[in-house]
């Protein structure tokens, strides 16, 4: 499946776009999605692993299990306020 | 979406909040006001940008509300904040809420910025008189038990 992902504030531009699309295979978790983005993007490397990620605008877990059509973000360190 | 919960570009106008969460039942209401600071340590800010994940964040500003009510007794709640950018001194989020009594204004006002300010996807960069600028990513990961 393929999912795009969103991309806020530091992550956004470490990455030079504001969405990729990952490829993921099915039943997929956020575990394998952060994988995925850690080796095709380096340099989101370090604030990734800092990060949560969102699914359907909520926060979720490592082994949450991921579906074709999921709005599925990385979201850093929040500082609003 | 709710006048009152929300996200804006637009200057915050906290007088007409606080005015649109006041009530004959309520005795009480608090109003917190985060305005763009001049100084972090020695740093100068010349501007903040600020961005945000807007159906995520609009959502979690709802839980907080619901959180809110949940916990203490209060009237209405209002919670807003500014998107794009801001100078010096201008108003970033309000948050204002009123209650019978005003122990449950206070602390219900308090725990709703604290809460927004630890989960809400909202992020600031800090733009220095130098032309820096540097996303503000130090808490916390966001969601974390």
């Amino acid at each position: 499946m393929t999912l795009t992902v969103h991309l806020f504030a530091r992550g956004r531009e470490l990455v030079g776009a504001d969405t990729v699309a990952a490829e993921l295979p099915a039943a997929a978790t956020v575990a394998d999605l952060r994988r995925t983005l850690a080796a095709r993007f380096p340099a989101l490397a370090g604030l990734l692993a800092r990060s949560a990620v969102a699914v359907n605008h909520d926060f979720a877990e490592d082994n949450r299990v991921l579906s074709p059509g999921d709005e599925v973000a990385v979201i850093p360190p929040v500082s609003g306020g | 979406m709710n006048p009152m919960i929300r996200l804006t570009h637009d200057p915050i106008d906290y007088h007409a909040l606080t005015e649109a969460v006041r009530s004959p039942r309520c005795g009480a209401v608090a109003l917190f006001l985060g305005t763009v600071r001049d100084l972090t340590g020695d740093q100068r800010t010349e501007f903040l940008d600020y961005e945000a994940y807007p159906p995520m964040a609009e959502k979690k500003l709802a839980e907080i509300e619901a959180e809110v009510r949940r916990r203490w007794a209060v009237g209405e709640v209002a919670m807003v904040h500014r998107l794009g950018r801001l100078g010096a001194g201008e108003v970033s989020v309000a948050v204002a809420v009123s209650a019978p009594h005003r122990t449950a204004a206070f602390d219900a006002c308090r725990f709703a910025i604290d809460t927004l300010k630890e989960l809400v996807p909202i992020w600031k960069k800090e733009n220095g008189p130098d032309g820096s600028g540097e996303w503000v990513h130090q808490s916390a990961k966001p969601g974390s038990p």
